[in-house]
């Protein structure tokens, strides 16, 4: 028999093509906590300019307010500020986990959904009182 | 490593749809990957059609009627056909779960799908190759392992130790879990996934075993327990409604444990 042919033949069945495996919530949750991963880390350069630019100077202070200010500069902020708040919640959830408490299945599904909600309410609260405060 | 296209060989094509069971009513559409060793096509998808009123509810009756009655030539695995063999596991309506525990009406859509078991080799149709996992399952060398002469009579082990082993002991090797997990999917020749790390802690935790510090260093390493990013879709799935993520916390936190 031609055995060792047919294997390298051997197809690979499909995971994330064709919907084969559906994507879960759980999936989803993991994604967009690496995702927001990278934002927190992105939007470190973010803070970084505006506390170089205060150590520069006046002027240098004024265009980051400017910039930070402007409508397009508060929407950035706002993305940030939810992207680092789903990530800390991802970040929490991985903690009870890794004790290992609320590990059973309906919990686990009430913590995503927790996280997810959690992330956009945070967000919001945050810019309320921000704006209130200003 | 990630791999979101498929290879070459394994893009699916549409195949072929079979005639319908002849003065049948009650139908229900099936959707079912196949592909065939010796012909050098592309897997495809073939459309069946159920006459329900001739057939079980489960899926496993479903896809026996097609082999019974339509095309003989369809292959999968079965045997127990009440889901402690484990041999009918098979990604159904986008997810993994046995054939034969799985009713038709579960079916979120209407045409029930049938794959193989996510990302892993096909021998024919329905059927994965599952060598790789059964070697996973050896790793951990799944049985008593002691230094103590053998008493006279049994083991002993207490009531409350017992215990310990339930969610854990019911573990079929059905493969759905390592199956579903996109660690595994990614890594499943280095990691040796859920399934093999929910049997590694069944007999980490028997207190029967001496061998408990040796099995816990050998998996300390990142594609040991520490693959495992929770992801949670092997507890999600699972026919058993075992818990293969809470396992693996365990024994993650019994590593942390042993090293403070």
């Amino acid at each position: 028999m031609t055995d060792v042919d047919l294997k390298g033949k051997r197809p690979t069945s499909p995971h994330v093509q064709y919907f084969a495996y559906k994507i879960t919530l759980s999936m989803a949750t993991s994604i967009s906590h690496r995702v927001t991963g990278v934002g927190a880390y992105i939007g470190m350069f973010f803070l970084a300019y505006w506390l170089i630019a205060l150590a520069i100077g006046p002027e240098a202070f004024d265009t980051a307010q400017t910039l930070w200010g402007s409508f397009i500069g508060r929407f950035v902020l706002f993305c940030f500020t939810w992207s680092l708040m789903h990530h800390m919640l991802g970040g929490l959830r991985h903690f009870l986990w890794d004790i290992p408490v609320m590990i059973e299945k309906p919990q686990i599904e009430f913590l995503y959904r927790a996280t997810i909600l959690g992330g956009f309410l945070l967000t919001v609260v945050i810019w309320i009182i921000g704006y209130a405060v200003m | 490593m990630v791999e979101l296209a498929l290879p070459k060989n394994s893009r699916i094509k549409e195949g072929k749809t079979w005639p319908k069971p002849e003065g049948a009513t009650n139908l229900t559409e099936f959707r079912v990957y196949r592909w065939n060793p010796d012909d050098g096509k592309n897997p495809q998808i073939d459309t069946y059609y159920v006459d329900r009123d001739n057939c079980g509810p489960m899926v496993l009756d479903g896809l026996l009627y097609i082999k019974d009655n339509i095309d003989a030539t369809l292959t999968l695995r079965r045997s127990c056909r009440e889901g402690i063999c484990g041999s009918c596991a098979m990604n159904i309506d986008g997810a993994n779960t046995l054939a034969c525990t799985f009713g038709m009406d579960q079916c979120k859509s209407k045409t029930v799908k049938v794959y193989p078991l996510p990302h892993m080799k096909v021998v024919k149709d329905l059927v994965p190759d599952l060598n790789n996992f059964y070697a996973q399952h050896a790793s951990i060398e799944p049985y008593l392992k002691t230094d103590t002469p053998a008493p006279d009579t049994e083991w002993l082990q207490s009531h409350e130790d017992r215990q310990k082993l339930d969610g854990l002991y019911e573990c079929i090797l059905c493969a759905c879990c390592s199956t579903s997990c996109p660690s595994y999917w990614w890594n499943g020749d280095r990691y040796i996934g859920p399934s093999a790390l929910l049997q590694a802690y069944r007999w980490i935790i028997d207190s029967r075993d001496e061998y408990t510090g040796e099995r816990l260093s050998q998996l300390d390493h990142a594609f040991g327990a520490y693959r495992c990013h929770t992801i949670m879709n092997c507890t999600k799935v699972c026919p058993k409604g075992l818990n293969p993520a809470k396992a693996i916390a365990e024994i993650k936190r019994m590593l942390l444990e042993r090293a403070v």
